[in-house]
């Protein structure tokens, strides 16, 4: 077990509503150096809430976020960034009017010596990252409105590996790539663990999540079902709890959880 | 070395596909067929001396179109313009008269224009309203207040400061203002800042996807601020321009500078929805504006029939942007 380590994250009694909807509902989360966590549930279930909290593109209403074991203080995407939380968005805000390597520095643009832009150093390092998720990948110079789907998500997630994270969020991150691109990210993610990164991967592809992760954090209808680990329950079971809230003997249940009677 | 090889081939578009890709490109062309048209319809069009006054007349919405252009990139836009141009040349003159310092009377009068811009910037980056309207109140605000401080008229400043932008160089056969001098630099310096710097990509970012932009990391309130600032010194900086042409304050001048400035913008090939254009075509539909009201002039037409081809023209280059956006 890796109970005995400080987590690298902990999100404590998370709480958000939007109007008077609530998106994320007492959720507890937490994940460890070198641990892929993935969280898992219905469309609408809360999960991209509750990581846009963690990444600063939202403010909780309540809750804590710890840290390494400490209180993190974390009110916009920038404080995120300087804890090391990367995050590639389901919606994958880049900026359609610049092209790739532009969008992979933005907001932390290289810059010369006399302070203007280096596009020159930008592109060649945006050419190694993409070289290692999408080699096949050589449209630098377009602008990214000008790119598939596919090409679009890799740009999103070059950019969230550029900058050493600590703590990557990858919500969909393969949703419109191709096979290939696919295991490349897969690659990709069994590669940064080894680094000691921690990963929260937002999937709905069961395969995939009992492939790459160690554990399993269910939400449903903004609150948490449970957690398990991925050794501990078969994917009929995640599945119970994805669609029932229904937890194994082996999980740990949260405040989502069916309550048996 | 056969991936190098066709990642230069996809890298190198056909020259065609540059030039289209290329925004500047359709507005110069725009701008050469109206210069033929007018030079075969009148040879004094294109006599230096004509050309010289051409320059002349677009140094002021030229220069304002520097800040719309950077307002209209950031999906905002800039009813403003004109009204604040108008504030610094009626302070400036007042002060002058009252017997101040003339550099600290213009100066005072930038500061104040730059501080209108940060009013403006204020109000849409922090309130978040939108710019249309908070520009459209200070119009409204700037141009009574005017008329009050100046009691309704128009009224003669006479100093060798605030004129000096009007004095004139001769470059070859051209007459050339200081005041044009004064406009392309400030188009050099924000070309610069826009294309070379972190600052203006993030002008970019913001105006195509403000949300993304906020994601990244981007300060886009205070990046808004800045924007609105900067424009808000530009048009002080024009209004010393205007005082340095027509020696006098007028609160009721510069009627026309927004549908002129927000046109030189729009048919510059810079995109009202943001993110989309640049200074290059700005400059271009500037003198395309400046070119048509000479041209027309020239052909003895009334000034009203110049402010309505000059509102057909913008609506044409606004259906050409909306036409392009939808094909992507
Ligand atoms: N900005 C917002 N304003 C209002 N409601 C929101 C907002 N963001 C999310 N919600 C609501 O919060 C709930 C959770 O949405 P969320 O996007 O977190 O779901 P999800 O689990 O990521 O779903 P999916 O699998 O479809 O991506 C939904 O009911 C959604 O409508
Ligand atoms: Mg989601």
């Amino acid at each position: 077990m890796t109970d005995q380590r400080t987590p690298l994250v902990e999100m404590k009694n998370v709480s958000i509503s939007f109007g008077g909807i609530h998106a994320v509902d007492n959720a507890s989360v937490d994940l460890y150096p070198g641990e892929v966590v993935a969280l898992l549930g219905h469309n609408g279930a809360g999960k991209s809430t509750l990581i846009k909290i963690l990444s600063g593109a939202y403010k909780r209403d309540a809750g804590e976020i710890l840290i390494n074991g400490e209180p993190a203080d974390i009110n916009n995407p920038r404080d995120a960034k300087k804890y090391g939380i990367e995050t590639i968005y389901q919606t994958l805000a880049v900026a359609d009017n610049v092209d790739a390597a532009a969008n992979l520095y933005l907001g932390r643009e290289l810059r010369t010596p006399w302070g203007t832009l280096d596009d020159v150093a930008m592109e060649a390092k945006a050419r190694e990252v993409m070289g290692r998720l999408n080699p096949n990948f050589q449209r630098f110079k377009e602008p990214v409105k000008a790119l598939s789907g596919g090409q679009r998500q890799s740009v999103a997630i070059a950019r969230a590996i550029l900058f050493d994270a600590r703590i990557l969020i990858m919500d969909e991150p393969t949703a419109a790539l191709g096979p290939q691109e696919t295991a490349q990210v897969g690659e990709l993610i069994k590669q940064l663990k080894k680094e000691g990164i921690g990963i929260f991967l937002i999937s709905h592809d069961i395969h995939d999540v009992f492939d790459l992760a160690d554990r399993v954090s269910v939400m449903k209808n903004g609150q948490v079902v449970g957690h398990a680990r991925t050794q501990d329950v078969t994917k009929d079971e995640v599945l119970g709890m994805i669609i029932l809230g229904k937890c194994p003997p082996k999980a740990i249940p949260g405040p989502g959880a069916m309550q048996v009677a | 070395m056969s991936t190098a090889t066709i990642a230069s081939q996809q890298d190198t578009p056909s020259l065609k596909a540059r030039l289209l890709g290329t925004p500047s490109v359709g507005p110069l062309l725009v701008l050469v067929a109206f210069c033929i048209i007018f030079a075969l319809t009148n040879p004094r069009f294109l006599a230096t001396q004509n050309i010289s006054i051409i320059l002349q007349q677009t140094v002021i919405i030229g220069t304002l179109a520097i800040g719309q252009t950077l307002v209209i990139l950031t999906a905002g836009i800039d009813l403003a313009v004109g009204a604040i141009c108008v504030l610094g040349t009626i302070v400036a003159g007042k002060l002058v008269n009252l017997g101040y310092d003339p550099v600290f009377s213009m100066g005072f009068a930038i500061l104040l224009c730059t501080g209108a811009g940060l009013a403006a910037g204020s109000l849409i980056a922090g309130l978040r309203l939108p710019p249309f309207i908070v520009t459209l109140g200070i119009l409204g605000i700037l141009t009574a207040a005017l008329r009050l401080i100046s009691e309704g008229g128009a009224f003669p400043v006479r100093d060798p400061f605030l004129a000096w932008t009007g004095n004139t160089m001769k470059v070859g056969g051209f007459v050339l203002t200081y005041g044009i001098l004064i406009m392309l630099a400030l188009y050099g310096f924000v070309w610069y800042l826009l294309n070379q710097t972190k600052w203006g990509r993030h002008v970019y970012a913001i105006g195509n996807n403000p949300e993304a932009a906020r994601l990244v990391g981007i300060p886009v309130r205070r990046h808004l601020l800045s924007v609105y600032l900067l424009a808000g010194f530009i048009y002080g900086i024009a209004a010393w321009l205007a005082l340095g042409r027509i020696p006098n304050a007028d609160p009721n001048a510069m009627q026309t500078a927004n549908l002129d400035s927000i046109t030189a913008v729009v048919i510059g090939g810079t995109s009202l929805f943001g993110g989309r254009g640049g200074l290059i075509g700005t400059l271009i539909g500037a003198l395309i504006v400046g070119v048509l009201r000479n041209g027309l002039t020239l052909a003895g037409i009334d000034p009203l029939w110049q402010d309505l081809v000059t509102g057909i023209l913008v609506i044409i280059a606004v259906a050409l942007d909306q036409m392009s956006r939808r094909r992507n």
